[in-house]
């Protein structure tokens, strides 16, 4: 790190752009540009730009890894238990063997071996064409010896229950549960309790006007991307090479390199379209390891590609949550006492907590969380956006939505009481002007079957960042601009940004950079989670762009007579500062270079004003992400059906960079934030352990014609914490919607729904029309 | 893939294969190409039955304005064909069983799921795939639309989308937002760009009567 001969101390734009600005001063590393101005006085950045790869996706010409096709490839398939939980007593591949084309046989489950969910993996084949593979598939015999087994989280929590993990087997917990530290002790199918305590608990009840209870569930979600979880991997004698739809070259590139023990110089991976990941792309995965284990065995590239069955089958998930929530508060709204006890369900793995959103959200004194994984035999859940957050804000913004009725307070003035962030402060202050919060009335208040209702609920997401990401940018004597770092573009548009980026700092369009990224031959940039990827590279990407310039200053100097310092880049030319009529094209200053090309690589340093917590490779930063939601619903009481006719999101994320696309992203989160709180639910058949709705006609998801009319705001908050300020919104955006349109279908309907999917069913049910489901 | 031995499909008796040459074979037989109407008519005659396949079978497909003779096995659908020996892959797969609409091309112009038809029971329609949208470097007004208003994340989903929306258009030059929405709803996008598909729609149909 930087040692004090090598900072210098500058003033950056502070505050939230709406509110008005200060200065904030920071020490900065000396070879970092100086602070970028607010977005007004910007001509590339925070501008709504077109997608650099929007053409390539309207033809249908980019190539998402589905697409590719290399000489010689060979198309794997994996045989799946059918069976939740069974032994392996045999398996005999020998007619599969014979098929012909077949090229490659993988046993996985091998003789003993436990399968503990339908769809585990039992054994994976290559062959020459996909018909092959199939046929070949259905010539494995395997004997199973089926085991008892539960797929029912509430089930699962008696300790009569089966057993689904031994000792050994029993995942411990790792980086991606949420939260899930190894450690924890297991009694029966139950892993936990992971426990955060601060103050007196029961001094905070006790000190409590009125007290809260409320028991919430949340159903098991899947992440459905359109593109399924593919990959093609081309062993060979001098590496590997592998195109996979994935989250994270950088990271997968790790995996590989580990897993089959090679040097990471001889292991590549390549993504260019990547149809949608959304937290179950992030890593290897059991798939990814077949495949190169397959292409290594045959000595050719293999294709492997998930069908939609296995993606909701084994693919990840959301998990299931039970959670039991307590809220303690004076009679003037001030919080007392906060408690959450939450079992929730991965299936197979652990990471099924209801994040840290109680515990930070806001001011209580006393709180105490108790979370427990609980095991069923049902396929691995996984990180999907907002973790851990968006089952938690089901349950405690409704908590406090209640509250706020009981207390006859305003939702939103007992938020400006409870919550200390300035933020969403502003936010709900431009979120309750946009959706007419004044309209809104007592609950139930309208008279006909069709009933209308407004509510609100917040959001909190931490601001990670990734410090290994790096970035290079190229200026090449012609006056052409690359920009190139391994970070992938999962559909959020970060190519655009990088493009606005270093466009901004040499003075040229967007449009005129070269975005070469998602593949490892370049920088290694940040992973594609935990809405971190703006943060982690945009900064590297602006100071790689600022070395380059330095550069090439230093060439038009001479020409200009001028000292290099007193140079800058805009309107495609370098210009003398106070002297606008004496200045070069940038290409003229590009063809003076020595070389074809000179280039500058940058990686991501500490935020500026340091960190809250580092975790090996990430960090998170000072400040929180957040939103507020507002949600307008209409329930008929006589169908039971909601229809979300309104939302209105404001968001937070440090500097907007994109505002074109962070709409697209925003409207995104809340689109799937409607559709886990009306429609979607992994549903197992208790008989067999089957998922019943494995496909996209019985899984519902939300369409068009149940998309509502919605309205994005986002703030300028600036906080002088790195070369762009800039953070994320993909998590952030999806966490508060489900709570929003749960508080405004009470608001309507004056009977609280604590359970998702919010089916006409439920809502029936919860009006006392028809009995409720057991 | 499942265990056979486990599997629902055949305990009920019904494959894809059979259940897709049913579906097909009621509903389009008069435009196949005729190995059906053979099949059909031989049924229970005690004349041989002209059986195509498995083996694969010359097929004539008409794409993008552009005949090509391939070889397929009539077990091929219209989506793999196009992806695979066409070299199509704009056209996508997203569940293979017609409920994402990911894979929508036209079929003498009427939008269709490739995933759900044939390729050897297209005959002499002519299909037109998201590659054989634009005229030359001119993008569809739909085309263009979707990048003005960034109607596309991942884009995965956003093939099958354009050729809906320019479809829909082609019906109904100045379609209400609603019916926008009508027209992509057997559309899934789980990155969530509906509104502004709907208003890239609405735009290029302004563009288009301009």
């Amino acid at each position: 790190m930087a040692t004090d001969e090598t900072q210098r101390t500058e003033a950056f734009p502070s505050g939230i752009v709406s509110v008005g600005l200060s200065e904030v001063k920071r020490q900065i590393p000396s070879d970092e540009p100086p602070p970028l101005p607010p977005n007004a006085e910007l001509a590339v950045i925070g501008k709504p730009t077109a997608r650099q790869n929007g053409r390539a996706k309207v033809t249908g010409a980019i190539r998402f890894t589905v697409d590719i096709s290399l000489p010689n490839m060979l198309h794997g398939g994996i045989l799946r238990s059918p069976l939740p939980h069974a032994a392996v007593a045999a398996i005999d591949v020998v007619a599969a063997a014979l098929v012909p084309g077949v090229r490659a046989i993988l046993p996985i489950a091998t003789p003993d071996a436990i399968l503990r969910y339908v769809g585990a993996p039992v054994a994976a084949v290559a062959a020459d064409s996909p018909a092959a593979a199939e046929e070949a598939l259905r010539l494995i015999r395997v004997d199973y010896k089926p085991l008892p087994f539960v797929a029912d989280l509430d089930v699962a929590r008696n300790p009569a229950s089966p057993p689904v993990h031994d000792s050994a087997s029993a995942p411990a917990g790792d980086a991606h549960g949420f939260p899930a530290p190894a450690g924890l002790p297991l009694h029966g199918n139950v892993r936990g309790p992971a426990t955060v305590t601060r103050g007196v608990i029961s001094q905070g009840l006790a000190e409590a006007d009125i007290v809260v209870e409320g028991e919430y569930r949340t159903a098991v979600q899947t992440h459905c991307c359109l593109e399924p979880h593919a990959i093609v991997a081309d062993w060979r004698t001098d590496g590997l090479t592998v195109y996979m739809s994935t989250q994270f070259t950088a990271g997968v590139r790790h995996e590989l390199a580990a897993a089959f023990d090679l040097p990471l110089s001889r292991v590549r991976v390549i993504v260019d379209g990547m149809g949608g990941g959304f937290g179950s792309k992030s890593s290897l995965g059991n798939y990814g390891r077949f495949a190169v284990a397959l292409s290594r065995q045959a000595q050719a590239p293999v294709r492997l590609v998930l069908d939609r069955e296995e993606e909701q089958m084994d693919a990840g998930n959301r998990p299931g949550t039970w959670q039991q929530l307590r809220v303690g508060a004076k009679r003037d709204g001030t919080l007392t006492a906060i408690s959450v006890l939450s079992y929730g369900t991965a299936g197979v793995a652990v990471g099924a907590g209801v994040g840290s959103f109680a515990e930070a959200l806001y001011a209580c004194p006393n709180f105490e969380s108790a979370q427990y994984d609980v095991f069923i035999n049902a396929g691995p859940g996984c990180a999907m956006r907002g973790p851990g957050n968006v089952q938690g804000a089901f349950a405690l913004e409704q908590a406090i939505d209640e509250l706020a009725g009981r207390l006859s307070i305003d939702p939103l003035a007992l938020r400006d009481r409870i919550d200390p962030s300035p933020v969403r402060r502003e936010e709900r202050r431009i979120g309750a002007d946009r959706i007419g919060w004044h309209r809104r009335r007592a609950s139930g208040a309208d008279a006909g079957p069709v009933k209308r209702g407004l509510g609100v609920a917040q959001s909190l997401w931490g601001a990670n960042v990734q410090i290994n990401a790096s970035c290079e940018v190229r200026v090449m004597r012609d006056g052409s601009v690359e920009v190139l770092s391994s970070v992938q573009d999962i559909g959020t548009g970060i190519g655009t940004v990088l493009a606005q980026v270093v466009a901004e700092v040499l003075g040229l369009r967007p449009e005129a950079i070269t975005v070469r990224i998602g593949d490892t031959e370049f920088p290694a940039g940040p992973p594609s989670y935990g809405s971190r990827t703006t943060a982690s590279i945009t900064p590297p990407a602006r100071t790689a762009a600022w070395r380059v310039l330095q550069a090439l200053c230093r060439e038009a100097a001479p020409v200009l007579n001028a000292a290099p310092e007193q140079l800058a880049a805009r309107d495609g030319k370098i210009v003398v500062l106070g002297d606008p009529g004496r200045g070069m094209k940038f290409a003229d200053a590009a063809a003076r270079l020595r070389t074809d090309w000179i280039s500058a690589v940058a990686s991501r340093s500490d935020d500026y004003g340091g960190f809250r917590r580092r975790i090996g490779d990430a960090a998170i930063a000072l400040q929180d992400l957040g939103g507020v939601q507002f949600a307008e619903v209409a329930v008929d009481t006589e169908t039971g059906i909601i229809r979300v006719e309104r939302v209105v999101a404001v968001q937070d994320c440090g500097r907007p960079m994109n505002p074109r696309q962070i709409e697209s992203q925003v409207q995104g989160g809340v689109l799937m934030g409607i559709s886990f709180a009306l429609f979607e639910e992994r549903i197992i058949d208790q008989n067999s352990g089957r998922m019943v709705n494995p496909n996209l006609e019985q899984y519902k998801l939300l369409g068009a014609r149940e998309t509502p009319e919605i309205e994005v705001a986002v703030l300028e908050n600036y906080q002088g914490q790195s070369a762009t300020d800039a953070y994320g919104i993909a998590e952030p955006s999806n966490i508060a919607t489900a709570p929003a349109i749960a508080n405004a279908v009470y608001n309507a309907i004056g009977v609280r729904l604590r359970t998702t999917p919010m089916t006409p069913a439920a809502v029936l049910a919860a009006l006392g029309k028809i009995p409720a489901r057991s | 893939m499942l265990n056979p031995d486990d599997s629902g499909s055949r305990e009920r008796g019904i494959s894809r294969r059979t259940f897709l040459r049913s579906a097909v074979g009621t509903t389009m037989v008069d435009a196949a190409s005729g190995f059906l109407d053979d099949a059909k008519a031989a049924e229970g005659s005690g004349v041989p039955v002209a059986v195509a396949g498995p083996e694969p079978v010359p097929v004539t497909l008409k794409v993008n304005g552009v005949e090509r003779t391939l070889r397929l096995e009539p077990r091929v659908t219209l989506a793999e064909a196009l992806r695979g020996p066409l070299g199509l892959t704009g056209t996508k797969i997203g569940c293979n069983r017609g409920a994402c609409s990911a894979c929508t091309v036209w079929i003498d112009g009427v939008t269709v799921c490739s995933c759900m038809i044939l390729a050897i029971d297209i005959g002499a329609r002519s299909v037109t795939t998201i590659e054989g949208l634009a005229q030359g470097e001119t993008l569809h007004p739909v085309q263009a639309a979707f990048i003005e208003h960034d109607a596309l994340q991942c884009g995965y989903c956003t093939p099958g989308l354009v050729m809906s929306c320019a479809a829909l258009l082609r019906n109904r030059p100045d379609p209400a937002a609603e019916e926008v929405r009508a027209a992509i709803s057997g559309h899934y996008c789980r990155c969530g760009t509906y509104p502004h598909v709907v208003a890239a729609t609405l735009t290029a149909a302004k563009a288009r009567q301009a």
